[in-house]
């Protein structure tokens, strides 16, 4: 099952580029949506991440971070990310193999790759939402952006 | 489940009496090769349904990947402006392949629309709010890539070749 609403965020560093880690840590203060999906290359059109590329600025009025996570190594990565002009980190869960789909409970043990799965998390650091997609089913956007649109409410922001 | 959001509103462009008992939306985008497969099979179920049939789109136009999608959207909401709407979403499935800023504006000449208007349109942007709202809307409503469609404001993901497609209309329609 993937990690619910209410769980603070397993911490983690990936790396994003051949040279250059990311610990989701550095983005506390910003809301940090976390996108794992089974792997890069797959169809065009109705693909999740062109998706989300495409709502990017939708995020950016959230003040959001898109992380993009599967098991391909940082190489593929980058020849994904430049083929298809995404504009968002995609992470290497890679060594460990699957560690941190693991610790999100969005990992494919049989298979070896990670589940589709989405998490929306507030500026402490805190899931605030979670979603697992059928492997072959894109979730679309509208989840997050509800999501999203629930943490920018200010009743429940600390005022007790 | 996925619904439509906003519904369809006079701000939406439909063919079909209002008060048809199934609705089919689409969230497409003029530049993407499965929206052009799907032109003529909205077409074909457009026929076999007639008037019991209201067939509305909305732009959805992926410009990381489609570097003429936004102008085509735009182009059309401007033939939109001169009652020219649905001719000109015709002509931009047929000529997917010739969606140049110069081939929109001759397409606007044919339909009798001034090119020089058509060009400072595009220019300007004037539409760009028509189309990013109806994105911001396809967001909202679950759209998961293009084509999209939404029966009675319920996201279809079934197969939309055309026998599927029609009879997803016809159950919702009873």
């Amino acid at each position: 099952m993937v990690l619910p609403a209410g769980t603070t965020a397993p911490d983690f560093t990936l790396n994003k580029s051949p040279d250059a880690t990311l610990s989701l840590s550095e983005l506390r203060g910003h809301p940090v949506i976390l996108a794992f999906y089974p792997a890069d290359w797959s169809p065009v059109c109705g693909d999740e991440l062109a998706l989300f590329n495409e709502v990017l600025p939708e995020f950016q009025r959230y003040d959001a971070q898109l992380l993009g996570i599967s098991v391909d190594g940082v190489w593929c990565h980058k020849a994904y990310a430049k083929a298809r002009n995404l504009e968002f980190p995609l992470l290497a869960d890679f060594e460990p193999k699957g560690e941190v789909s693991r610790n999100y409970g969005a990992y494919r043990t049989k298979e070896g790759f990670s589940e589709r799965a989405l998490f929306v998390l507030d500026v402490k650091g805190v899931i605030r939402w979670s979603h697992l997609s059928p492997i072959m089913v894109n979730p679309g956007a509208d989840g997050i952006l509800a999501a999203l649109e629930q943490l920018s409410q200010p009743a429940g922001a600390g005022a007790s | 489940m996925s619904r439509l959001m906003p519904p369809l509103g006079s701000r939406n462009h439909t063919v079909g009496p209002d008060e048809a008992p199934v609705t089919l939306v689409e969230y497409g985008d003029f530049e993407c090769p499965h929206c052009g497969r799907a032109y003529p099979i909205v077409k074909s179920v457009q026929r076999s349904l007639g008037d019991e049939l209201r067939f509305a789109y909305r732009h959805f136009p992926l410009v990381k990947v489609h570097p003429h999608a936004e102008h085509a959207a735009e182009i059309a909401e401007a033939a939109g402006q001169h009652s020219k709407f649905w001719p000109m979403h015709d002509l931009l499935f047929q000529n997917q392949t010739a969606l140049e800023d110069e081939a929109l504006i001759a397409y606007a000449e044919t339909l009798d629309i001034d090119p020089v208007w058509a060009a400072r349109a595009l220019a300007q942007g004037l539409f760009g709010d028509k189309v990013r709202e109806d994105f911001a809307s396809g967001v909202r409503s679950g759209v998961n890539g293009t084509p999209t469609f939404f029966i009675n404001g319920v996201r279809y993901d079934g197969s939309w070749d055309a026998a599927s497609l029609l009879e997803a209309l016809v159950v919702a329609a009873q």
